[in-house]
């Protein structure tokens, strides 16, 4: 058994009172409006009449009904799900007894409420079972105080405690009141894997019948009574900043309030990593109903003027940073050119093992190959919007965001009022995928009620939420192998940038499976915003390497699946270096795994079938996609993927995801793309921005998960990166030709 | 302004609006039933979906004043307690990830079924080729789809 002190959720188990009578109780409660079809139904069957706060993550009701409060945003990854799933596991109730609410921002109850990174469940995998064991170990408690009997002799199992030999027995809500009294045990016992009921055990996803039933979810879907509805007009281009706005058209319009300018940041402010903005100042037009504000913003007349270049300092994950924004309006075809450029001479080194110069001077041969990707755009379903409402010194917000606690200091600092006053809650995205982590329209919406002094919601339209992105940048990678005169790879060199970041892991595999290896970098300042999309550098880094060792496989006339096995045996037998950041076992875990359940045979002619396989916040994935050209389109016929991610918390819903993110690869491999010319974003809409439709999508996709008791990692990144290099491998094999710039397919079909 | 009385989900419902308003924005914003999304505005994600008599619509392409006396039925009123044949499908396949394209999904695959009960794969895919899904859940919805048409009562 795994003893743990209580201590690291401490704050966490502290009492509220406020919230003992249940609900989401903070003055107003938005998503409490929106109650959801799984409350309603409970509330129909059994509704407790008093409930009890064990802790910040649960309260029992009378009844035995459980109501567990789930910390982090949810997006899509049905966390919602799968995070209660931990607390009832370790509390030992009923499932079908457990209500999921949606918990606030609230930094001292809910600790980082971060959705993001593929950490979710991997964060909260101690604290969330240990709210429920502690929370389980109080109603033992009361038991044993109640009936007068030792704690040892109290088992407590699906809701109901008992004592064996005096034959005493009582469900939890029984019991609540007397637990909810009890302090904190100092130490709880978590379960062993192999003990586990509920996790490791598909469970419906608790929302579906909310969303198959259209109920309101979705930040998109606020209504609060006196609610006004605004809409921001940014630069048309990035390098342009607000000049002047004429606004009196726009206000003689029907159902228009107001136009005003808002300006995001407070002088000096300094910036987090993801208080990225490149429109910091806005107009906004704010009236009765989206489609009154949407007609009356087209009769805005604004000026925009070119920006100066400026340096900022930053404080991100990593610590402070220094970025630089230069002046000027930029487009791809100049990125392209530069990036070029910077490819052909030397980069900065910042690997280095054996004496790569030398091996590449003795090679009898080298095969070098150039990758490149370019900006993509989120494209989240659901267009950013938020909710605000601004009275005084105080602020109630709904946000769809991904990261809460990393705005709330910026909302403070722009309005001028204490952290303290600002109440959050979070409702459900409709997608994130990293955008929604840079909340500057939670700041916009903020400011806009604040100057309009009412509630309003803040809308991008699908065009805004286009154009004014936080994109994946564009990329470029060279690699070089060489060979000695027996075909042998003897060196390994990649060098990759980006405008304006580098997407390379220097340490990441082939690096300590090759003697000489070299990994070096490089960077080209930009005005154009970027930020994280699932998997970030690893979802333009993984596509590039996996395709170069499928190149590398057949120069030595190799399997694809046993060379590399073969150099994951090397790395892991006789490793070089120190700093390689992944499990060589595990690795060749998911490729032995994928070999296995695609039934892949070596050199066969019959299918088209492309391998890939990544390593990324910290797990293993492996696809082998099929692929057919069937009138000059490619058709992906089925792709099998193996997934190491340690214990699946709810496989049906990871499976799920693992689905979603082959296809959102295949979609971004075959179609994404967003160009630039002048600083303008060449699309806005999807009648430009070619997604991936069902036409498109795999005809089957088969998803395994390797068994293990390795505590979870992440989950909704790691099947995306290598999706890249299956297609690309796949689509040599059926066209004969080696894909190298993505996207791979540019014609777009209109769909209406 | 005009004021229309449209016949919502079997019920009469008056809103006095611009007559070009599409009826997404109507049932949106006035009639407060937020089961159909905005996705795009241009009918191109088929997040809007509606249904108008019993075809499938985008309802962000739908002005208030074309409607008239025709039926309107949104992913609310496509049956009393959530028990579609479609919806049961999609609760079974547990289809969606972030939820937000699936009203429409919903929308499309029901007016599908209805007029064609027993759809092939190609079928299927022409059908649902208007419906982004960003998550990516089109194999599930196929899926889903094919389970709907194989129970009875579509
Ligand atoms: S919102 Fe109507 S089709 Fe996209
Ligand atoms: S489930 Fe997220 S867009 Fe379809």
């Amino acid at each position: 058994m795994t003893k743990l002190k209580t201590h690291m959720g401490r704050r966490a188990f502290i009492k509220n009172t406020s919230l003992a009578s249940g609900g989401l109780v903070l003055g107003f409660s938005i998503l409490n409006s929106c109650k959801s079809e799984q409350a309603k139904e409970m509330a129909v069957r059994e509704m407790p009449k008093e409930w009890f706060e064990m802790n910040s993550y649960l309260k029992i009701g009378d009844n035995g009904v459980v109501t567990i409060y789930t910390p982090n945003p949810e997006f899509g990854q049905n966390i919602r799900t799968s995070m209660p799933m931990l607390v009832a596991e370790e509390l030992d109730v009923d499932w079908k007894n457990v209500l999921v609410e949606q918990a606030p921002y609230h930094a001292d109850k809910y600790g980082f409420q971060f959705t993001g990174g593929s950490r979710g469940i991997s964060a909260r995998w101690e604290p969330l079972r240990m709210a429920g064991a502690t929370a389980r170990q109080m109603l033992i408690a009361a038991a044993a105080e109640t009936w007068q009997v030792p704690k040892e002799e109290v088992t407590a199992e699906a809701g109901v405690l008992q004592h064996a030999a005096t034959k005493k027995s009582a469900g939890y809500g029984e019991m609540a009141s007397v637990a909810a009294t009890l302090t904190v045990p100092e130490e709880v016992q978590l379960k062993e894997v192999k003990d586990f009921k509920l996790v490791s055990r598909s469970q419906k996803n608790v929302d579906a019948k909310s969303i198959v039933t259209g109920r309101p979810l979705f930040g998109m879907d606020i209504q609060e009574e006196g609610m006004l509805i605004a809409m921001i007009e940014h630069p048309p281009a990035f390098g342009l900043t607000l000049k002047s706005v004429d606004g009196e058209a726009a206000k003689a319009m029907p159902g228009i309030k107001d136009v005003v300018t808002i300006k995001s940041f407070k002088d000096g402010y300094e910036k987090g990593g993801f208080d990225t903005n490149a429109f910091p100042e806005l107009v906004a037009i704010v009236g009765n109903s989206t489609w009154e504000v949407m007609q009356a913003k087209k009769k805005l007349k604004v000026e925009w003027q070119p920006i100066t270049a400026y340096s900022e300092t930053i404080a991100g994950f990593g610590g402070k940073q220094t970025i630089n924004i230069p002046a000027g309006l930029e487009s791809t075809t100049t990125h392209k050119s530069k990036m070029e450029a910077l490819a052909a001479k030397p980069g900065k080194v910042v690997r280095k093992d054996g004496n790569p110069e030398v091996a590449f001077k003795n090679a009898t041969k080298i095969l070098e190959r150039s990758y490149s990707a370019p900006f993509l755009a989120h494209n989240n379903m659901e267009p950013l919007n938020a909710f605000a409402h601004v009275a005084g010194d105080k602020a109630k917000i709904a946000a769809p965001i991904q990261i809460p606690s990393f705005i709330i200091p910026t909302i403070a600092s722009s309005l001028g009022i204490p952290k303290e006053n600002i109440e959050m809650d979070l409702p459900r995205m409709g997608g994130g995928f990293g955008r929604k982590a840079y909340a500057h329209f939670v700041v916009e919406a903020a400011l806009i009620s604040q100057k309009v002094n009412a509630p309003i919601k803040l809308v991008y339209s699908r065009e805004d939420d286009m154009t004014n992105g936080i994109y994946r940048p564009t990329y470029h990678a060279t690699y070089r192998a060489a060979f000695d005169e027996n075909n042998n790879l003897t060196a390994l060199h990649v060098k990759a940038g980006g405008v304006p970041e580098s997407p390379l892991f220097a340490n990441r595999f082939p690096a300590g499976a090759i003697d000489n290896y070299m990994a070096e970098e490089w960077t080209i300042d930009s005005n154009i915003s970027i930020g994280a999309f699932r998997a970030p550098r690893s979802n333009f880094m993984a596509g590039a390497e996996q395709a170069f060792l499928d190149e590398v496989a057949e120069t030595m006339g190799k399997d694809a699946i046993q060379f590399r096995l073969d150099l994951l045996k090397r790395a892991k037998e006789n490793p070089v270096g120190e700093r390689n950041d992944y499990d060589a076992d595990r690795y060749a875990g998911v490729l032995e795994l994928v070999r296995e359940k695609s039934a892949w045979k070596e050199n066969d002619a019959t299918k088209h079938r492309g391998v890939s396989a990544y390593f990324c916040h910290n797990s293993y994935a492996a696809h082998v996609l099929d692929l057919k050209m069937e009138n000059g389109k490619p058709v992906v016929e089925k792709v099998v993927c193996a997934i190491d991610c340690g214990v699946v918390v709810n496989p049906d819903a990871a499976t799920n995801m693992a689905e979603g993110a082959i296809t959102d690869g295949i979609g971004n491999a075959f179609y994404g793309e967003l160009t630039f010319q002048d600083g303008v974003p060449q699309k806005n809409n999807f009648h430009q921005y070619q997604m991936i439709r069902m036409k498109e999508a795999p005809k089957e996709i088969d998803v395994h998960f390797v068994q293990n008791k390795i505590d979870p990692t992440g989950m909704g990144e790691p099947p995306f990166p290598p999706v890249f290099g299956a297609v690309a491998n796949a689509l040599y094999k059926a066209t004969g030709q080696r894909h190298y710039s993505q996207p791979f397919i540019t014609k777009k079909e209109v769909v209406g | 302004m005009a004021i229309f009385n449209l016949n919502i989900n079997g019920e009469t419902k008056e809103v006095d609006v611009d007559p070009a308003t599409p009826m997404l924005w109507v049932l949106r914003d006035h009639i407060k039933l937020v089961g159909t999304k905005y996705g795009c505005g241009i009918a191109q994600c088929g997040a809007c979906t509606v249904h108008l008599g019993d075809n499938a619509v985008r309802s962000c392409q739908l002005p208030v004043s074309a409607v008239g006396e025709q039926k309107i039925t949104t992913i609310e009123g496509l049956s009393e307690h959530g028990d579609h044949p479609v919806q049961k499908a999609w609760l079974e396949i547990d289809v969606p990830q972030c939820g937000y394209c699936q009203a429409g999904q919903i929308m499309s695959a029901s007016a599908l079924l209805k007029r064609n009960p027993n759809p092939s794969d190609e079928e299927i895919e022409s059908a649902m080729n208007g419906n982004i899904c960003r998550c990516g859940t089109y194999t599930r919805i196929k899926k889903a789809i094919k389970t709907a048409a194989s129970s009875e009562n579509v």
